[in-house]
């Protein structure tokens, strides 16, 4: 198992996502209100690029009339068919034991530690004076 | 349980490189300026002044919020020079045609509407226009593309003359009716036009959508986009029903019917039911000469988008089993929301020969192709 660099941290803006290729595997990187995942960009239902999404919440209801919004931005809305999935878990709303998106360990690394490797960098620039966001897979 | 894509392999006959063809293709315009050079004077003043008055609720606005946005459009099909998902043809490839080896792709534009017009002499004119359209901007450009004949079945006069005007142009492969009009379809109002495609050797396409204005279901307007979107079949199984019990294909006996976008598990329930009650109530409907499945099994053809997905995915092989393997035709909706793609639709592995069928083969002799 290798630790790819695959961002700066301050590169991808809380609510937003970054795509990346990391070892010939694409990989969506989401900030997560301030708080880094990795999931695989890719649907498990049809295949569609999970990236190209909408970042979204979970509505629940107890009962009709009754309507809540909960996990705001923590949720993704496939950009084909609508599947949501859970950015922290990867895991469906419609089948949470058995589809899943694969997710990858995400850690923050300062520039300063990175120098000691061993971390692949191949597309990000690496200084020590930065933080930087480190998938693992 | 479904299976995930991500255990399994994709499963589509493109794989052997054969190209499919694709049988729900939706080009749409950048703008709607780009229709004005198809269209007289007197229409392009009145689309300016007044626009386009469907007979449903609302104007400008489906009836039912879609999933995303654009009328549901997937959302990674905005090209980036800011125009409509569909309206850019090198996305397209990259998408679709390129993407998947397409062979040919049978487009169903939904835009000017004209079927749904209001006034059918600017309903008339707006469907000329999308049809010349479709044969310059799209056909001329992307020979893979074929267009369909678009007319106002309210109209008949005019939808006879536009069938003729394009017959023997092989840019269009099909005319293109909206299925939800004023009177189910088998009704002798609208046999002037459908004979007039047969006649042309032109099939019919009845792609889901327009607005009659009549309720989507047959109890009445849905809340709901989630009830609004299980209607499909409901449509579906009123026109197949309605071709079959008016006697439509015992006088046009070589009329061929493409339903599109309303899924195909539900055709043989539908069937069984006909049958069974033609047996108790022949005498009502003397004009059918044969059981309504033999109509069916002759006159009709489904495709599979939006594919049902059974709880047992080789269930679905029953079903296939059940209409016919060679009256199925893929389509992928592109790039509708809920298209389907053509790796990953079937959620069971389909055996070869069949697989080449429902691709690629049934839709080359369906449309006179190759």
């Amino acid at each position: 198992m290798a630790r790819h660099v695959v961002a700066s941290v301050g590169e991808i803006a809380p609510g937003t996502c970054k795509a990346v290729t990391v070892a010939g595997r694409d990989i969506g990187v989401f900030n997560v209100n301030g708080e880094h995942y990795a999931l695989i960009n890719r649907c498990p239902h049809e295949g569609a690029a999970l990236c190209t999404g909408l970042i979204t919440g979970r509505f629940t209801s107890e009962r009709p009339g009754d309507y809540r919004l909960t996990h705001v931005g923590e949720m993704l809305r496939c950009p084909w068919h609508g599947w949501e999935f859970d950015i922290k878990t990867g895991e469906s709303w419609c089948h949470p034991e058995s589809v899943k998106a694969r997710t990858y360990p995400v850690t923050i690394v300062p520039g300063q530690a990175l120098a000691k490797g061993p971390f692949v960098a191949e597309t990000v620039p690496v200084t020590i004076e930065q933080d930087y966001v480190v998938v693992e897979l | 349980m479904n299976v995930a894509v991500t255990d399994r392999q994709p499963d589509t006959a493109t794989q052997s490189k054969l190209g499919f063809v694709d049988c729900d293709v939706h080009p749409y315009t950048k703008s709607p300026a780009d229709l004005d050079p198809f269209l007289s004077q007197r229409w392009r003043d009145l689309r300016a002044s007044t626009g386009a008055r469907s007979r449903g609720p609302f104007a400008n606005a489906p009836n039912y919020p879609r999933m995303s946005p654009g009328v549901g459009m997937r959302m990674d099909a905005w090209p980036e020079d800011g125009g409509h998902p569909g309206s850019n043809l090198k996305m397209m490839r990259e998408q679709l045609l390129d993407a998947f080896d397409v062979a040919y792709g049978m487009m169903m534009p939904l835009l000017g509407r004209g079927g749904d017009e209001r006034n059918v002499e600017f309903g008339a004119a707006l469907c000329t226009a999308a049809n010349d359209w479709q044969a310059q901007v799209w056909c001329d450009a992307e020979p893979r593309l074929k267009a369909s004949v678009q007319v106002t079945a309210e109209y008949p006069e005019a939808a006879v003359k536009e069938i003729e005007k394009r017959a023997g142009d092989r840019r269009f492969a099909q005319v293109m009716i909206p299925p939800r009009g004023l009177e189910p379809l088998g009704r002798r109002r609208y046999w002037p036009v459908l004979e007039a495609a047969a006649a042309n050797g032109f099939p019919i396409a009845l792609h889901l959508g327009g607005t009659s204005g009549h309720p989507s279901t047959g109890g009445g307007w849905p809340s709901f986009y989630h009830e609004e979107h299980p209607s499909y079949p409901q449509s579906k199984e009123a026109l197949v029903t309605s071709l079959v019990i008016e006697g439509v294909f015992e006088r046009i006996p070589n009329l061929k019917i493409a339903l599109v976008e309303g899924g195909f598990a539900w055709l043989p329930s539908l069937t069984w039911r006909l049958d069974k009650q033609y047996k108790r109530l022949h005498a009502e409907v003397p004009h059918l000469k044969r059981l309504p499945s033999e109509y069916i099994r002759d006159n009709i053809w489904v495709t599979t988008q939006p594919i049902e997905e059974p709880e047992r995915p080789a269930d679905l092989l029953a079903t296939c089993e059940w209409i016919g393997w060679d009256r199925i035709m893929f389509s992928t909706d592109y790039p509708h929301w809920d298209q389907d793609d053509p790796r990953y639709a079937f959620k069971v592995p389909v055996p070869e020969k069949e697989k080449q069928m429902i691709f690629r083969d049934n839709a080359m002799a369906f449309y006179g192709l190759g």
